[in-house]
């Protein structure tokens, strides 16, 4: 889900432009310079991304973590925490995921970022608990009610967010699309705005806490020390068949081969006999449905809801698809599981406080070390 | 259609026959007469004049983004870290807060004699100027080799981090002191003193409108003279191709710093002075939302039109200060409905922005070039043409522009 050639590389072709003349004596050091930046380039965010966990496999080995062990308090050296960080954010982050691929959808497709995404996912938690409220489950429901419910609850909410992000494009954004780039990003700023105003009128203006129906606490398994709760289970389950559902539908599928051209090349793709306005809302549809999946699972995983989370989710779930190449289906999955984990690992060692810090002053040094994200490269076919 | 708009361009032609050349600058002076006079219209503690203070404010922020993203055509999501800057150098030079330091430059009244920072007025203006430009030219710096919505990412993603940093300001110590006051906020600080107009306080909110009057008329000349200088035409030249003005000669850094710093700067003044006139700067205030209303105003004008802007600054800052929560809030009432419009005010925003984007994506006053642009570029294809991209700077390698 790519344009054919980056638009992001072309800018080393303008800096070169511009050091043609003064290549003489300097030309061995710039080559040089070159070469290193280079080597960041590639090598470079890896390493960073990979001194996160091993500088805090270290701290705790050496250092160790205040703990409780043996019938008192003490320092632990071991691994338990970083693991126990890491499942959290894989759980995290695969609701990030959900949403990062809508957004690398939208963006493979029609080249814009679609404000009003993180809005619509926080519509679909809202839905997700006011249907399963409505159809009657609460905590005395027994097991059978929800393996029943929840997936019904799933679909209602993937049918309307779906519904509600095709409406959204062919409301604000088909009408816009010989326009000036900016105008569709400003539409789907109001339409972020609407949505908010639906939230605030539909739960209030404040966190809303909400039944634990699946008891997201309980222990399913314990590996080593690591504990994986029930949340982690769920919000894992819901998301790698939905991804690799996505993945066949993208990649096998005869929609799936028209989205792909669409996004490539819209005006070929027309006169190959594709209908590009449906395959755009398609990409709508699927996006929103995803964003209601990972709605209703975070309404689940995390027990509260608010008007303002779809903002603060879009905002993360952006940074992923960014991060991971955006137009690039697996590096929306990748840079989603890898903003969970950073975000889980800096709330529970530093701070969730300073969370927005490290997310975003990660994504700067991504884009500078590496503007592609870090799967951009190989987005030429599907991903 | 076409019959329809032949007619208007007729009649278009006949009222220019009958106008006579000079309208613009008869028109301007007439604003600013009208500007002049406005306040003495209302009671000193007006709340239409403060609303009025509040969209002169807002008409500096959007001037000072267009030259970031009209001119320059630099997607800027992260303005709102200008604001932010420019209220905490009024705070930190204007106030009590470093209370171990005894600084007074030129004060008068009361603060030259309080412990802290205390620097006159006219003087914080300046520095938080400097102080947001620099900033801006660092904010810059990791964005220039990337291009369209990467920019909006990056500086959003400052935006953000200036926000943080905000926020956990109480537990950041420099010698000893707090950064910045957190979501409780840097509260006390200096009234603005003028020689001839006096203290500046809230019983008479003049001096303040007049005060933002004037930095808008300094703002405006500003632009008004960059937008037609070198810098300015580079600017445009590299938002139109910029492979094509790099190799044509411009300094590609150093243009482009130059666009984040002053329209940076402008930022900082704008929000030095709503930090002096709200005497309050809370961390809380400095969120995205803020750079999506200030963008939507210079979109919503017209990207690169000073007037457009400006317009689209007094309008929005209007409806969502005034109309909406004063002046047609208790309009559902009288019809018998059971809530009030403030309840809806982000929607009816929303929803004004999605209108005004579908009929007329290029604003309410176009710039001349884009209008060009838009009118003889595309013809009736609907979808994303490369021309159109072209007037947002993603140039495909190689290609000419036609």
């Amino acid at each position: 889900m790519q344009r054919p050639r980056s638009t992001i590389r072309l800018d080393w072709g303008s800096m070169e432009a511009r050091s043609l003349p003064s290549r003489t004596a300097t030309s061995v050091a710039r080559k040089a310079l070159l070469e290193i930046r280079r080597a960041a380039g590639r090598w470079g965010l890896v390493a960073l991304l990979l001194a996160f966990p091993i500088y805090f496999a270290v701290h705790d080995l050496t250092t160790g973590y205040p703990g409780f062990a043996h019938g008192h308090v003490t320092r632990i050296h071991d691994l338990t925490y970083l693991g126990t960080n890491i499942v959290e954010g894989i759980s995290n982050g695969s609701i990030w995921a959900l949403i990062a691929i809508g957004y690398t959808l939208v963006y493979g497709i029609i080249e814009l970022i679609n404000f009003a995404h993180g809005d619509v996912f926080m519509i679909g938690s809202m839905t997700g608990v006011s249907f399963w409220s409505a159809i009657g489950l609460g905590l005395a429901t027994s097991t059978l009610g929800l393996v029943v419910g929840l997936p019904l609850a799933l679909l209602v909410c993937m049918l309307v967010c779906g519904a509600l992000n095709v409406l959204i494009e062919r409301v604000g954004y088909r009408p816009l699309r010989g326009a000036p780039r900016l105008a569709p990003l400003i539409t789907a700023v109001g339409f972020s705005f609407i949505l908010q105003n639906v939230g605030l009128l539909w739960r209030g203006g404040s966190t809303v806490g909400v039944s634990d129906l699946v008891r997201e606490n309980k222990t399913v398994v314990q590996i080593s020390g690591v504990v994986v709760h029930r949340a982690d289970v769920l919000s894992i389950g819901v998301t790698i068949p939905l991804v690799i559902l996505l993945g066949w539908f993208v990649s096998r599928t005869r929609q799936g081969k028209a989205m792909r051209a669409t996004a490539q090349d819209p005006e070929a793709a027309r006169l190959m006999g594709i209908n590009v306005d449906w395959t755009i809302s398609l990409t709508f549809l699927i996006g929103g449905a995803l964003a209601g999946a990972a709605g209703l699972v975070y309404a689940l995983y995390e027990t509260t809801i608010w008007y303002l989370q779809g903002f603060e989710a879009g905002l993360i779930a952006f940074t992923a698809a960014v991060m991971g190449g955006i137009g690039n289906l697996r590096g929306a999955v990748l840079g989603g599981l890898i903003i969970g984990c950073i975000q889980q690992t800096i709330d529970a060692r530093v701070g969730p406080q300073w969370t927005p810090f490290f997310v975003f002053g990660l994504l700067i040094i991504v884009l500078v070390l590496r503007p592609q994200g870090l799967l951009g490269e190989e987005t030429r076919e599907a991903g | 259609m076409n019959e329809l708009q032949a007619q208007l361009q007729e009649w278009k032609a006949a009222i220019e026959r009958f106008v006579p050349r000079w309208w613009p600058k008869a028109l301007a002076v007439a604003l600013i007469a009208f500007g002049l006079i406005l306040p003495q219209l209302f009671s000193t503690t007006s709340n239409f004049v403060n609303t009025e203070i509040l969209a002169l404010t807002y008409v500096m922020f959007a001037l000072g983004l267009n030259i970031v993203v009209g001119f320059a055509g630099l997607l800027d999501l992260g303005y709102v870290a200008f604001f932010a800057l420019g209220s905490y150098a009024f705070g930190w030079l204007g106030s009590g807060w470093f209370f171990k330091a005894h600084v007074h430059v030129l004060t008068h009244g009361p603060p030259s004699t309080l412990p802290g920072i205390h620097l006159s007025f006219v003087l914080i203006l300046i520095c938080a100027g400097i102080f947001t430009a620099f900033a801006g030219a660092i904010i810059g710096v990791p964005t220039l080799r990337l291009r369209g919505d990467y920019i909006a990412i990056v500086t959003l993603a400052f935006g953000e981090i200036i926000r943080v940093f905000a926020l956990q300001g109480p537990s950041l110590k420099i010698f000893g002191m707090p950064l910045t006051g957190g979501e409780l906020g840097i509260s006390g600080t200096d009234a603005p003193y003028l020689p001839g107009v006096g203290m500046f306080s809230e019983l008479n909110i003049r001096p303040w409108y007049y005060t933002i009057f004037v930095l808008v008329l300094i703002t405006l000349f500003v632009n008004l003279r960059v937008r037609d200088s070198r810098l300015g035409r580079a600017w445009i030249a590299l938002r139109e191709d910029e492979v094509a003005a790099v190799s044509m000669g411009i300094p590609l850094v150093r243009t482009k710093l130059l666009a984040y710093s002053l329209g940076a700067a402008f930022g900082g003044i704008a929000g030095a002075f709503l930090a002096a006139y709200t005497t309050l700067i809370d961390a809380g205030e400095f969120q995205f939302g803020f750079s999506i209303f200030v963008l939507s105003m210079v979109i919503l004008g017209g990207l690169g039109s000073i007037w457009g802007v400006v317009l689209g600054a007094l309008l929005l800052a209007n409806i969502n200060y005034y109309l909406i929560p004063d002046v047609f809030n208790s309009l559902p009432g009288t019809f018998g409905l059971n809530f009030s419009l403030t309840d809806l005010q982000v929607s009816i925003f929303g929803f004004l922005l999605v209108i005004v984007m579908v009929l007329r994506p290029q604003g309410l006053i176009p710039e001349q070039r884009r209008k060009l642009e838009l009118t003889r570029g595309i013809g009736e294809t609907e979808l994303d043409e490369p021309e159109v991209d072209r007037a947002w700077a993603s140039v495909e390698p190689g290609e000419a522009v036609k």
